[in-house]
């Protein structure tokens, strides 16, 4: 396919002509695409090799059921429930050999207490100018990889994907109010690993100063 | 509305959901409160932060890979008559 025609032709022209039978416009769609569901894998398991089968599993059945793809959604989204589905495949599978934690990672945590923030401070940098940092990149990467399972998924769609708490719930299969609880702990724990990283020590506010 | 109650209410209010009513009451709670104003700073920033994340390239070898194996897939399904 010619670069031009890549830049002009939007997906839904693309999955018509692919279901018509051009291979080279289902290529295309795999080329914009790719990127996107490899790191949304990735950053769900925080397994390169996992990523790598989610990314395939998923393109390989976008091919086998173009004809069922309804084009009132987008094809990236389309995409992301098929990766996000497949993820989640895994996840269970890894907790399957792990029987023990099984249970406590699927407790219900939606009425225990919230945890309180220790580590307050204001940060020495921008979240835009640490965007900039290589360093950032493996260090938030981290922080992410510390989050529970369930905790994660949630903010990785919610919050790196950008979906509504309605949408990440509908993907997910979970209450909206189960989504919200997951995802404020998710940000309170991020948060605090976060903080303990950029913030500021000598502006570090006393945790007896926030028990009102 | 205390430390605790403003907690709970954080999502919605960095998401600007929060009911009108409520969100005067936190806002007041976060002008006579130092500490719920750096955290509510600090998970905005913390937000940002990963939405500001760039994709993950797919490694060489898996690209490939990935592609011949669609192209498999393609001739086995599109078999011509
Ligand atoms: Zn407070």
């Amino acid at each position: 396919m010619s670069d031009d025609r890549a830049a002009l032709t939007d997906d839904g022209v693309l999955v018509r002509q692919a279901r018509a039978g051009d291979m080279a416009a289902f290529e295309e769609l795999v080329r914009r695409h790719e990127r996107a569901v490899f790191s949304l894998a990735r950053r769900m398991l925080q397994n390169e090799q996992d990523a790598e089968d989610v990314t395939q599993q998923t393109f390989l059945s976008a091919l086998e059921h173009l004809r069922n793809f309804r084009e009132e959604a987008s094809f990236y989204t389309w995409l992301r429930r098929i990766a996000t589905h497949a993820a989640l495949k895994i996840i269970r599978k890894r907790r399957g050999l792990d029987t023990i934690s099984l249970d406590a990672a699927t407790a219900p945590d939606e009425n225990d207490h919230i945890p309180h923030p220790e580590y307050i401070a204001d940060w020495r940098a921008t979240p835009e100018s640490l965007a900039r940092r290589n360093e950032t990149r493996r260090l938030i990467e981290e922080a992410l990889g510390e989050l529970d399972d369930k905790h994660r998924v949630v903010f990785v769609l919610r919050d790196v994907e950008g979906l509504s708490v309605r949408e990440t719930a509908d993907v997910l299969g979970l209450s909206e109010a189960n989504v919200k609880v997951r995802l404020l702990r998710a940000r309170l724990q991020l948060r605090e690993r976060l903080t303990r990283l950029f913030g500021d020590p000598d502006r570090r506010v006393a945790r007896e100063e926030h028990a009102h | 509305m205390k430390c605790q109650d403003l907690l709970k209410q954080l999502n919605e209010y960095v998401d600007g959901t929060l009911d009108p009513s409520v969100c005067e009451e936190f806002e007041k709670h976060m002008a006579g409160c130092n500490p719920c104003q750096v955290v509510v700073d600090n998970i905005r920033k913390t937000i940002m932060l990963y939405k500001a994340g760039e994709p993950y390239e797919l490694p060489a070898a898996f690209r490939e890979k990935l592609h011949a194996a669609l192209r498999q897939k393609w001739k086995e399904t599109h078999t011509p008559e």
